[in-house]
């Protein structure tokens, strides 16, 4: 019989066959955890007075508030360098948790916990990734393991590819408007078909990104040969192993998404599963545009964005930039992108977290309207529950940022 | 057996609703964070907890971010229990960890005041008010002996490991 991708990924791992709901004690490849959680893993740790297993894989990220914007999480920073230094873990600070993972570490078959939801980003690359707490996290990186129970795994068969305007952030929305912000609860995402072949590495992380906004365990992608050259081009090629697809005979429940005949979609507040086609919206004035984050901020969606941008004279909202990464910051300050969107009044923030999670460096007014390329929108999410979050890909957003208004890309290109 | 007042929520309650992010500053300081628990979905929530109180809620409750704050601060609140027709997977594991215990069960019928009974032990609900009685599965060993420890810090003290 067909197996699905994370029991394949647990077999190999704990070397045995497992059954839908066992809980098992699984090895621990690689764990992490932000400037938010951070502290509280450390307390964790410090509680129980024992050493990191292998400081090495472990990872603290300063990324939700940097540089920092207050005395309090500037201490809280502190807390993790010193930490990290005293206990020989890494500490970084270069961008998004889940983008410097898949840039640098994560790899097929790993088992990576990370105490940041958005931990599922690097399923895209084959691996089991899911978010945790921090003592979960902190519990980790002391024995190296976590307990965890075999999940159940939903099929999406992807067909077909994408039409012009439209992209992978489309095809997630869509995902999640059809099965809910709970269709996947307990479950894993898996990812198949022949459509897999016509979406590039970025889309994959856009989707697996937000595979727990459905609620899901995490979402996995076979480790293909679209994942073999990401590695390649990361100078990591020697950490490729494949993973192959699995078939639909391995799924109890199943859908199949069929990427021609996608539009440009929207998520509309206050969750994520309130979705609609972006042409059919009607009037929806907005304030602030955001491009960027763990789910949208690489090179790929700004130059998605620039096809737009590159042809406006000026905006009519705000537009905030946040790389997910320095790498993807310095790509983008060596390319003609980076002027345009200064030219534009653009304000481009340090690689971080900020305005998706209401942290800082875009916090909205008391009724405002942002149209944002993260992953959430619930209430308060900006930082101001009398603020509206609408989430859409980087050509909506920047169709909407030369509008003023909710726009449809396709008139754009 | 644990017993108090039912605090009744309804589908979809985020984490950014329960631990808003602009408290962020505040997560080096958790009983100054918890009076601002739950403070989105009713600001009043937390005049109104008394110690031992029951947090109750319908589907998909603590859905969004990992922040194990969402759980810590619903309990430094007060509440002795969380009972919700279902729980986002995260916030679930979070509140075991931390020494609180969830309960996915069907709360409908269920209005704030209720004065209601949790029996762990042999899985029913009461809701005293509304003379309405409903079981619950057991929860996995593993995690009934994380809440008996208090949690997952003691839990790995006691057992020496996982």
């Amino acid at each position: 019989m067909a197996e699905t991708l994370v029991k394949k990924i647990i077999s190999s791992r704990t070397g045995k066959e497992v059954r839908t709901g066992e809980i098992v004690i699984m090895p621990v490849d690689r764990a992490f955890c932000q400037d938010g959680t951070g502290p509280l893993s450390i307390d964790g740790i410090n509680k129980l007075g024992i050493g990191l297993k292998n400081p090495v894989n472990c990872y603290f990220f300063i990324d939700h508030a940097v540089p920092p914007p207050r005395a309090e999480l500037a201490n809280a920073h502190k807390k993790i360098r010193d930490f990290a230094s005293s206990s020989k873990a890494n500490c970084i600070m270069r961008g998004v948790c889940h983008q410097i993972m898949v840039e640098d570490f994560s790899s097929p078959y790993e088992v990576i916990v990370g105490a940041d939801s958005h931990t599922p980003t690097s399923g895209a690359l084959g691996a089991f990734a899911a978010g945790f707490g921090s003592t979960d996290v902190a519990a980790a990186m002391l024995s190296g393991s976590v307990w965890l129970k075999v999940p159940e795994s939903l099929g999406i068969e992807i067909k077909g590819e994408l039409n012009k305007g439209v992209a992978a952030k489309d095809v997630i929305i869509d995902i999640i408007g059809k099965i809910g912000a709970d269709g996947a609860t307990y479950k894993v995402m898996e990812f198949f078909g022949e459509g897999l072949k016509n979406l590039p590495m970025d889309g994959r992380f856009t989707i697996s990104n937000m595979t727990i906004e459905a609620g899901a365990k995490t979402g996995i992608f076979p480790a293909d040969e679209i994942v073999r050259e990401y590695l390649k081009s990361r100078g990591r090629e020697g950490d490729f192993r494949e993973l192959p697809a699995s078939v639909a005979s391995a799924y109890e429940n199943m859908i199949s998404e069929d990427m021609r005949k996608i539009v440009p979609m929207v998520s509309c507040p206050h969750q994520v599963d309130n979705v609609s086609p972006a042409s059919e919206l009607g009037d929806v004035k907005v304030d602030v545009v955001l491009i960027g984050t763990c789910t949208n901020g690489r090179f790929s969606d700004y130059e998605a964005a620039y096809e737009i941008l590159k042809k406006a004279k000026s905006l009519k909202t705000t537009l905030i930039i946040a790389p997910a990464s320095n790498t993807v910051l310095k790509r983008l300050a060596e390319s003609e992108m980076f002027r345009k969107f200064v030219d534009l009044g653009a304000s481009i923030i340090p690689p971080g977290c900020g305005p998706c999670c209401g942290v800082h460096a875009g916090i909205l007014a008391d009724g405002a309207t942002a149209l944002s390329t993260a992953n959430r929108n619930f209430k308060g999410r900006m930082g101001n529950p009398e603020s509206f979050v609408y989430l859409a890909s980087p050509m909506t957003a920047a169709a909407t940022a030369v509008t003023g208004r909710i726009s449809d890309p396709r008139e754009f290109l | 057996m644990i017993k108090g007042k039912i605090h009744m929520f309804g589908d979809g309650v985020s984490t950014d609703l329960i631990c808003p992010g602009r408290y962020y500053h505040l997560r080096g300081d958790l009983p100054e964070l918890a009076k601002h628990a739950l403070e989105d979905a009713d600001k009043d929530f937390v005049k109104n907890m008394k110690q031992g109180d029951i947090v109750a809620a319908g589907e998909n409750f603590g859905c969004g971010s990992s922040r194990e704050h969402a759980a810590i601060v619903i309990k430094l609140a007060g509440a002795s229990c969380v009972i919700a027709k279902q729980f986002a997977r995260i916030f679930f594991r979070n509140c075991i960890n931390i020494g609180l215990p969830a309960i996915e069960i069907d709360t409908s019928g269920f209005e704030s005041g209720d004065e209601t009974e949790v029996d762990l032990k042999s899985g029913i609900v009461k809701n005293l008010t509304k003379g309405i009685e409903r079981r619950f599965p057991q929860l996995p060993e593993k995690m009934i002996a994380i809440l008996n420890a208090g949690g997952l810090v003691n839990y790995i003290k006691e057992n020496s490991g996982l």
